[in-house]
C-alpha cells in the first residue's frame, strides 16, 4: 500500500494525523450508519409485505420471496418507504425540480421543490433563534441582578415550557392574525418561544459561573455593577451560552414545523408533513422529515464552528 | 510617637453567623502597621489572618472596633485606590492576555489607553515578565502566572499590597525564588504590604514584623519585631539569627494551640 510505504518513510507528519483522524473516526461512522440503514431495509419489507400480499391474493397471482422483497420497497404508498425511494424523493424534489417557475407571467419560487419549503421553515427559525436569544440573554441578565426577577421569572419560564407548543400554537397564530401579524412573524414567534427557555437556563449558569474569588477581585477595584457584567459576568458565560445555543436553535426549528401544522399553512417543511398525511404520501412525510433533520444537522453544525472559533478567539480552547 | 502608621485595627472583632451557631473569627485585635512595613500574618487554618486581610480591604464588615487605612475607613481606602490585593490563586481571567489581565484594573478605573500600555510595561518589567504580555494565562507556569496577578495589584500604585498566601499552591522551589524577587520589588516600590502566609520560613524570611495568630477564637499571640538587616539572600536562612526569630514564630503559634488541648 502506498499510504504504509509513506508512513514508513517519513516520521508522522501534520497530514498524515489528521488523515488517521479521519479514516479513524469515519469508519465507525460508517458503520453505525450500514446498521441503521440494514434494520431500515428489514423494518421497510416486513411492515410493506402485508400489502403485497394483499394485493396479490386479490389478484390470484402467486409471488416468489424474491418477488415480494422487491414490490415491499417500490411501492408507492408504503408503509415505510424504503431508504432509497426517500432519497430520490428528495433528490427529484430538490435538484430534480426548478427553484423557480413561470407563473402569471412572473418568475416565482417553484412550491414542488423541497428547498423553497425548507426555505419556508429557516427564515422563521432563524428569526425566532435571534429573537429567543436576545430575550433569554436578557432575561438571564435581570434575573441575576434582581432577586425578585430571580423568584418571579423562573418559575414562569419553566411553567412555560410544560405547555405543549402544539396547543399553544393556534392559538397563537389566531391572536397574531387578529393584530394584523401573519407570515413570518407568527411563525418566529413560536420559535422564539421554544428557544429562548434553554438560552435563559444556560445564561443564568453561565452568568453565575466566576468564582467568588473572581467577584472579590472586582470588588478591590470598586466596580460598578456594569463593568462586573461586561469584564467578568458575560465572558464567563460564553461556554455556557453557545452549549445552550445549540439546543436553542434545534428547538427553534422544531417550534417553526409545530407552528405551521394546525394553522394550514401552504409552504414549509410542517406544511409538507400536514398535506403528506392528509393523502397518505409517506415518501413526501419522510423526505420532509429527512430534510427537517439536515436543517437541524447544518445548523447546530454551523453553531459547534463559531463557537469553536469564538472560543478559540477568547483564548479559552487550547 | 508620629503617627505614622497606615493601617490601623483596635480591638476588632468579628463573628460569622453560620449554621452551626455563631464563629468568632477575629477577637480583640489590635496592630499598628507603618509605612513601608513588610508585615507577615501567621497561624493555622481558621486563626483568622485571612479574614483580618479581608477585613483591612473591605471585603468583610467587622462587627466590632475599628480599623482605618490611611486615617480612612477601608470602604472609603478602596475607593482612593489604597490596596492592591493579591489572592491565593493567580485568578487571572482566562479570556484575557497577561497584558489585558494587567489592564483589568486599569479599565476599571478610568485610566487613558496610553497610560494602560505605559503601565503594563512597567509592572510586566518589575515582575519580569517582558515579553510574555500577549501570552494567555494557560501558557504561563503557576510562578508566571502568580507574577503576573502581582503585577496587576502593582499596576494602578497602590501604597499598600495586601497578599493571601499568594505562594501557597507553588512548589518551594520556585517559592523560594518568588520570595527573593518580592523582596527586591518591595525595596524598589516601597510600599506597605501586608501577608499572609502559613510557612514560617516565608514569614521570617520576607518580614520586619510577624506577628503570630492562633485560632477559636482568630486572635494575636505574639507580634514579633524582624532585626535582620533589610537585604536578605536566601542564605540568611542558615544564620542563627534567622534560626532564632523561626524559633520564637514556633513558640508563639504553639503557645497558641495550647489552649486547644
Amino acid at each position: 500500500m502506498l499510504s504504509e510505504a509513506g508512513v514508513a518513510s517519513h516520521p508522522p507528519c501534520a497530514f498524515c494525523m489528521a488523515m488517521r483522524r479521519i479514516t479513524g473516526a469515519v469508519l465507525p461512522v460508517l458503520v453505525v450508519v450500514g446498521v441503521i440503514v440494514a434494520i431500515w431495509y428489514l423494518g421497510a419489507i416486513q411492515m410493506n409485505r402485508a400489502w403485497t400480499l394483499d394485493t396479490a391474493q386479490r389478484q390470484g397471482v402467486e409471488l416468489t420471496a424474491a418477488e415480494i422483497r422487491a414490490d415491499a420497497m417500490a411501492q408507492e404508498r408504503p408503509v415505510l418507504p424504503a431508504p432509497h425511494q426517500v432519497v430520490r424523493e428528495i433528490w427529484a424534489t430538490t435538484v430534480g425540480e426548478p427553484l423557480l417557475i413561470e407563473r402569471r407571467n412572473a418568475l416565482s419560487p417553484n412550491p414542488r421543490n423541497l428547498l423553497f419549503h425548507a426555505y419556508q421553515t429557516l427564515a422563521p427559525t432563524l428569526l425566532g433563534f435571534v429573537i429567543g436569544t436576545l430575550a433569554g440573554m436578557a432575561l438571564a441578565i435581570a434575573i441575576i441582578h434582581n432577586r425578585a426577577m430571580d423568584m418571579s421569572v423562573m418559575p414562569w419560564a419553566i411553567a412555560s415550557q410544560t405547555i405543549p407548543i402544539l396547543a399553544i400554537a393556534p392559538i397563537v397564530i389566531v391572536v397574531l392574525n387578529a393584530m394584523g401579524l401573519t407570515g413570518l412573524v407568527p411563525k418566529s414567534l413560536i420559535s422564539a418561544y421554544l428557544s429562548f427557555f434553554p438560552v435563559v437556563v444556560g445564561m443564568v449558569k453561565g452568568l453565575r459561573s466566576p468564582r467568588d474569588m473572581d467577584m472579590d477581585l472586582l470588588r478591590t477595584y470598586s466596580a460598578s455593577r456594569p463593568q462586573v457584567l461586561w469584564k467578568l459576568r458575560l465572558p464567563a458565560s460564553v461556554p455556557f451560552l453557545f452549549t445552550s445555543l445549540k439546543v436553542a436553535v434545534a428547538a427553534a426549528l422544531v417550534g417553526t414545523i409545530v407552528a405551521e401544522l394546525p394553522t394550514g399553512a401552504r409552504f414549509g417543511l410542517g406544511a409538507r408533513l400536514l398535506s403528506g398525511s392528509y393523502y397518505g404520501q409517506t415518501i413526501q412525510i419522510w423526505s420532509a422529515l429527512f430534510m427537517a433533520a439536515i436543517c437541524a444537522g447544518l445548523l447546530v453544525g454551523l453553531l459547534g464552528l463559531i463557537e469553536r472559533i469564538t472560543l478559540r478567539r477568547m483564548g479559552l480552547a487550547a | 510617637m508620629l503617627n505614622t502608621s497606615v493601617i490601623s485595627a483596635r480591638s476588632l472583632d468579628l463573628t460569622f453567623q453560620t449554621n452551626d451557631g455563631p464563629v468568632q473569627a477575629l477577637s480583640d485585635v489590635t496592630l499598628d502597621i507603618r509605612k513601608g512595613e513588610f508585615i507577615s500574618f501567621i497561624g493555622p487554618s481558621g486563626c483568622g489572618k485571612t479574614t483580618f486581610l479581608r477585613v483591612i480591604a473591605a471585603l468583610e464588615q467587622p462587627t466590632g472596633g475599628q480599623v482605618t487605612v490611611n486615617g480612612m475607613t477601608p470602604d472609603e481606602a478602596r475607593r482612593a485606590r489604597a490596596y492592591g490585593y493579591v489572592f491565593q490563586a493567580a485568578g487571572l481571567y482566562p479570556w484575557r492576555t497577561i497584558e489585558k489581565n494587567i489592564k483589568l484594573p486599569l479599565e476599571i478605573m478610568g485610566f487613558s489607553a496610553a497610560e494602560q500600555e505605559k503601565r503594563v510595561r512597567n509592572v510586566l518589567q518589575l515582575v519580569d515578565l517582558q515579553g510574555f504580555g500577549k501570552k494567555y494565562p494557560w501558557q504561563l507556569s503557576g510562578g508566571m502566572q502568580q507574577r503576573a496577578s502581582i503585577a496587576r495589584a502593582l499596576a494602578f500604585d497602590a501604597d499598600i499590597l495586601l497578599m493571601d498566601e499568594p505562594f501557597g499552591a507553588l512548589d518551594e522551589i520556585v517559592r523560594d525564588r518568588l520570595n527573593e524577587e518580592l523582596l527586591r520589588l518591595w525595596a524598589r516600590t516601597e510600599k506597605t504590604i501586608g501577608f499572609v502566609t502559613h510557612s514560617i520560613p516565608e514569614a521570617v524570611y520576607l518580614s520586619t514584623k510577624i506577628v503570630v495568630m492562633s485560632p477559636r477564637p482568630g486572635r494575636i499571640t505574639d507580634i514579633i519585631e524582624s532585626d535582620l538587616p533589610r537585604e536578605r539572600p536566601l542564605e540568611i536562612r542558615d544564620t542563627p539569627e534567622f534560626l532564632a526569630l523561626a524559633h520564637r514564630v514556633r513558640e508563639g503559634l504553639k503557645a497558641g494551640h495550647a489552649y486547644d488541648e
